[in-house]
């Protein structure tokens, strides 16, 4: 199918873009989910605000321990660990190259998927777990919003019509912290089954600090904090060979997220018990990459 | 909306809607079929083309956004006189086509990827990662992957 007609608009300056959007206007930045969603007919936008010629939302910026990202800042930059310092830049590394691939990287962008709000991204995944914040502008003020209270559901989202996500802020982390992201599913163009992202910090042997976010494992991004409470303080002797013992606390963080933070919904190619048994066994290998580098 | 697409080094000056992708309006204003459209979703990659020199595909951008920016499609590869580009040489030589369909998108994806870092092709594991991105259903991808470390070799 073709996209259904439409206006199009590509402002020069930020309030002239905020000034257009509205009911029934969708921003274009990436458009890599736009377009598709247009498609098939499941967006049918009467105007599109085009805003790759709004200067200044190209930025990523760290200050304060935090980095930014702009509104137009693409997939592709975040294939380098060093596009953002320390661990944070890691763990952004070993997710992006989970998203799509290379062409639609170049276009499509890390606040794309925040506004989209599929329920397997990467992205917003790992918003939740690192408590991001995600700065929300319109034509009559900015308001700054919690990864926790931005995703309402599948596709739905705290933003309003008339809003632009101009930045979202991750807190960056510790030199200490270990990061690991891994993601099953069911062919090599297939979205994810489940997806998890996870920093942990260990000291003398002891967890002080997880991090768990979970891509696709409700109807929209979950942090897993019975799993990451579960961790905290537990002895890590040995982080665990290619199959972690099923006595390890890993393993059992796993089974934790999969019986208590997640609320999988049944899909065709797997019902709900398959996701619980893939979670458990997805989480406990991403805290063992963690924990091993 | 008046635009003009800069194709292969051509000015194309067009009236176009904005709802209309550029793949469409490669194909039937420019009259550069040589751009498949397979999936119309960003699956496929049939339809991958360059602008700006970086590989995108053409059915997930508007023709409006790509008024004054560079494009290159597959009709741009061979010279002026006809001569075919090496990657072109290099998918004949080593048969990694066969009905064809998808061929243009990944000679462009390929081009992009070279272009941009001639070293790829001392790296098998990532063309291998590169050619992931388009559908083909006829040779399978390692004859493919042999064309595109040839063409890099220069061969």
């Amino acid at each position: 199918m073709k996209p259904a007609t439409f206006d199009y608009l590509a402002p020069r300056t930020l309030p002239e873009a905020l000034a257009a959007l509205g009911e029934g206007a969708q921003v274009l930045a990436g458009g890599q989910s736009l377009l598709l969603e247009m498609h098939l007919k499941r967006l049918d936008p009467a105007l599109v605000v085009d805003v790759n010629h709004v200067p200044g939302l190209d930025h990523l910026d760290v200050a304060d321990g935090r980095v930014e990202v702009g509104a137009l800042v693409r997939h592709k930059v975040f294939e380098s660990p060093e596009a953002v310092p320390g661990p944070l830049g890691g763990l952004f590394a070993r997710a992006v190259v989970n998203i799509a691939h290379p062409p639609i990287r170049t276009r499509g962008t890390m606040v794309g998927s925040l506004a989209w709000a599929h329920p397997a991204s990467e992205w917003c995944a790992l918003a939740m777990a690192l408590d991001a914040e995600i700065d929300l502008a319109a034509a009559h003020g900015t308001r700054t919003i919690a990864a926790r209270d931005y995703f309402l559901g599948p596709f739905r989202t705290a933003r309003r019509p008339d809003e632009l996500i101009t930045v979202i802020r991750f807190p960056l982390l510790s030199p200490d912290t270990g990061v690991g992201f891994l993601e099953h599913r069911r062919t090599g163009f297939s979205f994810a089954q489940v997806a998890v992202g996870a920093a942990i910090t260990i000291r003398e042997g002891v967890v002080t600090e997880a991090r768990i976010g979970l891509a696709n494992c409700a109807d929209r991004p979950i942090r897993a904090e019975a799993a990451e409470q579960s961790l905290i303080g537990a002895e890590i002797a040995c982080p665990g060979g290619p199959r972690v013992p099923a006595d390890h606390p890993f393993t059992r963080a796993g089974r934790t997220a999969a019986d208590q933070d997640a609320a999988p919904v049944p899909e065709p190619h797997a019902d709900v018990e398959y996701r619980r048994h893939v979670i458990a066994v997805l989480v406990a290998r991403t805290l063992r990459e963690a924990a091993i580098r | 909306m008046k635009i003009t697409l800069t194709v292969n080094g051509d000015d194309y000056p067009l009236d176009v809607e904005p709802r209309r992708v550029l793949a469409d309006v490669l194909r039937d204003d420019c009259a550069l079929t040589g751009t498949h459209l397979g999936c119309e979703q960003g699956v496929c990659g049939a339809c991958t083309v360059l602008v700006d020199g970086e590989a995108v595909r053409s059915c997930l951008m508007l023709a409006v956004q790509c008024d004054g920016h560079p494009i290159h499609t597959v009709e741009g590869l061979a010279g002026r006189d006809g001569e075919p580009h090496p990657l072109q040489r290099a998918f004949s030589a080593e048969r990694a086509l066969q009905c064809g369909f998808c061929t243009p998108g990944f000679l462009m994806m390929a081009a992009g990827a070279l272009e941009n870092d001639p070293s790829i092709g001392d790296h098998p594991e990532r063309v291998a990662d590169l050619v992931r991105s388009n559908l083909c259903r006829c040779t399978g991808y390692e004859p493919i992957q042999r064309a595109i470390m040839r063409a890099a070799r220069g061969e």
